[in-house]
């Protein structure tokens, strides 16, 4: 094998693949979220801000490339890393309890990771695999949330969203080695300000749209 | 005046290393809440012994919390309820009259068990030979102070070199991950000027022996940092993710 399939083979490779990939989606919803917020600004706000990205073009497709790329990464090594920590243990404890390390995020991360890939692909199938030839985006978002459904489904989404990134971006920065006395409480404190920021940023869009919008 | 309780007790029994083991039922009476946990078992064993029945067989050595012998997990907790506590310095007294304390083995495939509460860490074994070293040559000791080590870099080292590999760590974690054993003994090193020689051929070499060992990954749960009877923090964890990087990125070595 060579040395850089066996350093990111090996069990600290794996969780710097993870920490990285995870790092660019964190970047990437704070990106959306700025861009989503301009809904805030009425129908042309966002439908220009909607334009705009699309003007990029090919270097949209790009991105749009390196993004698939990163969450296949962070699947699979993900579902690879669960396999492996799950046979690790062959029998279980009677009693399991936790001294007090863990966290509902941390216990939970295979499956809120699992919800948001469900998610990703619902939300795609929603609002980018359509035709829009004929309908703008406003319009778009406008008529999937009047259905009630579509607005629980998708805040329910982003309080998952929250629970994976409040383990996952303290986290990645331990996996990079990133553990420093004075650094670490605020990179705590930060992850923790983007999960709220992420559930209420994303979740409160479905809710503005259906009762205020 | 001493305190007594009667306390009931589930251990897994388990007769070898194939056989099938189960959670049996045995009643500890009038136990002093002075007495250790070990103690305890071995009050226990006593009524056993006498009627004619097989002891618990758990591992023990010092009894005083620094040997790294013991260690079963008690109610879901390694080393049981009490921070920066091995088994043996475990009392009686954090406990009620009337309880129910189940007591399990460690449980990892890299940890088999042997029999009852005794289990298998020639694991661990095989991680300090993967690279828990360091080579000198032998010979007159060096002069003190030669090598200037700044006070901080000391305390560190010394803090992860408490280790006593008891294996709590791993029993704890959620994926039997060794992560925080081989980062207290990685840092033991890569802070003194005599393990820089081989730091980068050690982290490499550690972590490819405990993926070999089939121990899990880390995820961050801090569950080890909790359990830890040493209390070695997971910044230790932080510094071998730091020194494998060095080694897989940065070193020639493969």
């Amino acid at each position: 094998m060579n040395w850089l399939t066996q350093t990111l083979g090996s069990a600290i490779g794996k969780k710097l693949l993870m920490a990285i990939t995870g790092l660019s989606f964190i970047g990437f919803l704070a990106a959306h979220l700025a861009g989503n917020l301009t809904i805030y600004g009425g129908k042309d706000a966002f439908n220009s801000y909607a334009e705009h990205l699309h003007a990029l073009g090919p270097l949209l497709t790009v991105a749009e490339l390196g993004l698939l790329t990163f969450a296949l990464i962070h699947v699979l090594t993900g579902a690879l890393l669960f396999y492996q920590n799950w046979r690790a243990r062959p029998t279980r404890y009677a009693v399991d309890r936790s001294s007090g390390g863990r966290s509902i995020g941390s216990r939970t991360m295979p499956y809120t990771g699992v919800i948001i890939l469900a998610f990703v692909i619902f939300h795609l199938i929603n609002f980018s695999f359509v035709d829009k030839r004929h309908i703008t985006i406003f319009e778009l978002v406008a008529s999937a949330f009047q259905n009630p459904l579509y607005v629980v489904a998708y805040v329910a989404a982003m309080v998952v969203v929250a629970l994976h990134v409040s383990h996952g971006f303290w986290s990645l920065f331990q996996t990079l080695g990133a553990n420093h006395p004075k650094y670490m409480p605020a990179i705590t404190i930060i992850g923790l300000g983007l999960s709220l920021v992420f559930a209420i940023g994303f979740g409160f869009i479905p809710v503005y749209i259906l009762f205020i919008a | 005046m001493t305190k007594t309780i009667n306390i009931t007790l589930k251990i897994w029994r388990q007769k070898g290393p194939e056989a099938k083991g189960r959670l049996e039922t045995a009643n500890a009476a009038n136990i002093s809440t002075d007495m250790s946990f070990l103690e305890m078992l071995d009050v226990v064993n006593e009524k056993l012994t006498v009627d004619g029945k097989e002891p618990i067989a758990f591992e023990s050595d010092c009894r005083e919390g620094i040997c790294g012998s013991c260690g079963c997990v008690v109610n879901g907790e390694a080393h049981g309820p009490e921070k920066g506590t091995s088994l043996c310095q475990l009392h009686m007294r954090h406990f009620n009259d009337g309880d129910t304390i189940v007591i399990e083995p460690w449980r990892a495939r890299a940890f088999p068990i042997i029999k009852d509460l005794i289990v298998d860490r020639a694991a661990l074994d095989d991680l300090i030979r993967a690279g828990g070293y360091i080579s000198v040559n032998t010979g007159s000791a060096p002069d003190a102070n030669t090598l200037p080590v700044p006070q901080r870099d000391a305390e560190l080292a010394f803090d992860a070199a408490a280790c006593i590999g008891c294996g709590a760590c791993i029993a704890a974690c959620p994926n039997a991950s060794a992560m925080l054993f081989v980062g207290a003994k990685v840092s033991h090193m890569a802070l003194l000027p005599q393990g820089r020689p081989e730091a980068a051929k050690r982290a490499l070499s550690m972590v490819g022996k405990m993926d070999d060992l089939a121990f899990g990954n880390c995820s961050n749960h801090k569950e080890c940092e909790a359990v830890c009877p040493k209390e070695i923090s997971i910044t230790n964890i932080a510094r071998l993710n730091r020194e494998y990087i060095k080694a897989g990125f940065g070193s020639a070595e493969k």
